[in-house]
């Protein structure tokens, strides 16, 4: 774009031609860097989640068969999600816990809809394992939730980060209760 | 300049009668309002011929590559295509593994009324009834073709013999189809009051089946009418700033 | 090769952290020398000059959409069908990025045609551009394989009998063409095999387009475009840099080419394609008429237009031998045109008989198209006799008796009406 407008100005001398053709250039390379940052964004979009991946991003789980205790572990949006249906003194030692000794302080309260049923997201967020302790025979860490394997972090019975590298606890789901057995995960 | 666009038009000339080359009577032409640069759908038209697709070719015919989901864009709130979604019976697995139903959901699928291919050709007298989802693009003429073929049967000329369990239809190739007329008059009870005559329910049905096939052609028009108009200017702007560039040379 | 008064060095050299990088990798200066201000040009390329920048584009287009469109189709013959349809309605503008590749192949065919009849007019093929117009023929050739394989992958009636009769074109192929069409199905039928080996070298194939097209530029530069006069630059007022003056005419048609192009994009995408592809494949019906897309059709002509056995060779390899010999003899153009003089502009016998072979290419397409009956067999035997006859019978031929026009001094003679004038006007302008 320099050299021809270089070129003129130096062949003509007028200042008007000049500007003129200056402002055609501008023009033109507006043009073009509009038209080409506008054709570029649906490339991009075509990487976000399609309208069909979007329409499934609900999962219905049916809890009846799930014992004081036990756990389950349920696929949402291709991830695992834990669906564990606690013991009172689990559901007590998530609530004794001071908020000053947590490394990303939340309330029980905040996490669950019913004390009974915690459900988060069964991904670490160190970096994106899935942690242990949905069966009764995997470790659950020194909290009593889960632990994840890959570099040591030990969650507690409300899926908060209490010791190891990850950063945040376990991310809760959206989800609703569809009656007393029934819950709408998305 | 004009002997490249006289030489252009050539060119592009000769791709039209590969699409001419079908045989059969010619297609009368029927106006739709999803023509023409502006085109877009009709909605009361396609809730109308949705209608008619669900209480009288879903009998036979599938429509298997649209959603529940996609119903949205006939002019449905989200709460109408649940419960559109939920008539329908969905196989899936219980925790026992047995397969159950339950209620469709709007990311389901449209339930194509046959198991698979035999099992429609067994119902059928051997005729395999096609999924809908195409079919205006897989037809030359689009929904013409369809509303000519649904308003398209007669008596057999004389002399022509139909084959057992074949009707005579004009636009049909070769003119014998397995289909018995589909459509008869106050077949169905339309919502909004107008005459289910047989015209008018094909031209609803055509309508549907065309957004079926194509239901990206109002985004598609809009974003074209928005292209055209950049790239009139931007060619208007090169052109200038070429004559300018050049005309130290002429 | 003489430098155009226009033609100065870059400015960009005067600053240090470019000369910096310059003097260890010269990306400027390349691109600089390949279509910039360093790139002396004849004065006097008309818009039949575009075509080949618009050819280029198209490449880049079609790879750009191509890749995304890879990122969501399945190469398999149970998912192929349901993979494009959920492209065309559930990926986000997954329809635009298909029909601006569907349409593209149509765009890019097309340009390159124009580019090829363009060379064929100007004679650019003559010497020394041999190599030059060579390597334009292998991409054509790359670019059918390549359009071909495309077509089979959205698995509809189309593409699978298109795969399958395009693929027995072999077995005409003396005592190894059985094995052969096995070797490319991998199977014995067009199946799930050929399908994935199909879409693996439709995503290589225009890569090694690009390398060719790459070296198709290289011998270009070396001795330059040919001009609509068909002479050789006699001196600097003959040229001029290719930036700015065929950049922003390049441009501006490229601009006009895409308007032109928008139109199917989104007014009438599916015009070009045929309306069986958008029936599944199966394998067990063949569609009333097998029509490959319009940019083989006067190639496919002529496979049908030989139906009888010509001394021992069969009618079925007869046709092969048509079909592919129609792309083979463009290797031997070079030597078949026997004239000295190059442009068609100044040999008068030469251009009724090439606007004929334009319209015979036409009507091959024509005939193409319609179902391989009479009178279309007729026309198919004539035009394929044109065809071939034009390369080894009237080019040969007419360079002898044919007594061309008088040629002008130079490129700039015509263009600016006396050379030496045009050279002073040039010099006060630089």
């Amino acid at each position: 774009m320099a050299n021809p407008a270089q070129a003129s100005t130096a062949g003509h001398g007028h200042g008007g031609a000049g500007t003129r053709r200056d402002f055609l250039y501008l023009t033109a390379g507006a043009f073009g860097a509009v038209g080409t940052a506008v054709t570029i964004w649906p490339f991009i979009a075509s990487l976000n989640p399609s309208a069909d991946v979007l329409a499934l991003a609900s999962t219905d789980v049916n809890l009846r068969p799930v014992a004081v205790g036990q756990a389950i572990t349920v696929t949402w949006r291709g991830k695992p999600v834990f669906v564990r249906r606690r013991t009172q003194q689990e559901i007590d030692a998530a609530r004794a816990v001071p908020l000053g000794e947590l490394r990303d302080p939340q309330t029980d309260q905040a996490r669950v809809r019913r004390p009974e049923w915690m459900i988060v997201e069964g991904i670490c967020t160190h970096l994106g394992c899935v942690p242990l302790g949905q069966k009764p025979t995997e470790p659950r860490g020194e909290y009593g939730g889960w632990f994840c394997p890959c570099h040591g972090s030990h969650y507690d019975t409300s899926g908060r980060i209490r010791k190891g590298p990850a950063p945040r606890n376990l991310p809760v789901p959206a989800y609703a209760f569809i009656d007393d057995n029934n819950v709408r995960i998305g | 300049m004009r002997r490249l666009a006289l030489a252009l038009a050539g060119l592009l000339s000769f791709a039209a009668p590969a699409l001419a080359a079908e045989g059969g009577p010619a297609l009368p032409a029927q106006s739709w309002s999803f023509n023409g640069f502006f085109g877009t759908y009709d909605r009361a038209a396609l809730q109308r011929g949705f209608q008619v697709y669900r209480e009288v070719c879903a009998s036979c015919h599938g429509l298997r590559h649209v959603a529940y989901r996609n119903l949205t864009a006939l002019g449905y709130s989200m709460d109408q295509v649940r419960a559109i979604a939920a008539t329908i019976e969905v196989p899936t697995l219980n925790d026992a593994g047995e397969t159950v139903n339950r209620p469709g959901l709007p990311a389901d699928r449209f339930r194509t009324p046959f198991a698979n291919p035999l099992a429609a050709r067994a119902a059928n007298n051997g005729a395999l009834p096609p999924d809908l989802s195409l079919m205006t693009k897989a037809r030359a003429g689009g929904a013409d073709y369809v509303y000519a073929l649904l308003t398209g049967y007669t008596n057999p000329p004389a002399g022509v013999q139909l084959m057992e369990g074949m009707n005579y239809n004009t636009y049909f190739p070769g003119h014998q189809i397995a289909m018995a007329p589909p459509l008869n008059a106050d077949q169905v009870q339309y919502g909004d009051g107008t005459r289910a005559t047989v015209q008018q329910m094909a031209r609803d049905v055509s309508t549907f089946l065309t957004w079926a096939a194509e239901p990206e052609l109002e985004a598609r028009h809009r974003m074209g009418v928005q292209v055209f108009l950049f790239l009139i200017l931007l060619t208007g702007v090169l052109y200038a700033v070429k004559r300018k560039v050049w005309a130290d040379q002429h | 090769m003489a430098h155009a008064p226009d033609i100065k060095p870059p400015a960009y050299l005067s600053k240090p952290a470019i000369r910096w990088i310059e003097h260890r990798l010269p990306l400027l200066s390349t691109v600089d020398q390949f279509v910039g201000t360093q790139y002396p040009a004849p004065r006097n390329l008309n818009y039949w000059w575009n075509f080949g920048s618009i050819a280029g584009f198209m490449l880049v287009v079609m790879i750009a959409t191509g890749v995304f469109l890879a990122m969501n189709y399945q190469p398999s013959t149970a998912e192929a069908f349901n993979s494009v349809e959920r492209i065309m309605r559930d990926v986000n503008y997954g329809w635009l990025i298909r029909y601006i590749h569907m349409n593209g192949a149509s765009m890019f065919f097309l340009a390159v045609y124009i580019h090829i009849f363009r060379g064929m007019y100007y004679g650019s093929y003559k010497a020394p551009r041999e190599i030059l117009w060579w390597l334009g023929i292998v991409i054509l050739i790359l670019m059918m394989a390549t359009a071909f394989m495309g077509y089979v992958l959205p698995w509809g009636q189309m593409s699978y009998w298109g795969a399958t009769v395009i693929t027995n074109l072999f077995s005409a192929i003396p005592l190894v063409g059985d094995s052969i069409v096995t070797l490319l199905w991998g199977g014995f039928s067009v199946d799930n095999p050929t399908l994935n080996r199909f879409y693996a070298l439709h995503f290589l194939l225009p890569f090694v387009i690009v390398a060719v097209v790459f070296l198709h530029i290289v011998a270009l530069h070396q001795h330059g475009s040919n001009n609509p006069l068909g002479i050789d630059a006699k001196g600097p007022q003959d040229k001029i840099p290719f930036h700015p003056y065929y950049t922003v005419k390049d441009l501006f048609g490229l601009a006009a080419f895409m308007l032109f192009y928008a139109y199917f994009i989104f007014f009438n995408p599916n015009i070009l394609g045929h309306p069986d592809n958008y029936i599944p494949a199966d394998p067990l019906v063949t569609p009333p008429h097998i029509v490959p897309e319009w940019y083989f059709l006067p190639f496919y002509a002529m496979l049908r237009a030989i139906t009888f056995d010509i001394l021992f060779i069969e009618a079925k390899l007869g046709g092969v031998i048509a079909m592919f010999g129609s792309l083979l003899i463009l290797f031997a153009l070079p030597w078949l045109d026997t004239s000295r003089v190059r442009s068609g502009k100044f040999r008068p016998r030469f251009k009724i008989f090439f606007w004929i072979f334009v319209a015979d290419c036409i009507m091959l397409g024509w005939v193409g198209a319609n179902p391989p009956e009479p009178p279309y067999t007729v026309y198919g035997l004539l035009g394929t006799a044109y065809y071939f006859a034009y390369f080894l019978v009237i080019l040969p031929l007419l360079g002898w008796f044919e007594r061309p026009k008088a040629l002008p001094k130079s490129i700039a003679e015509p263009v600016l009406g006396g050379g030496a004038l045009a050279g002073a006007k040039t010099m006060e302008k630089a």
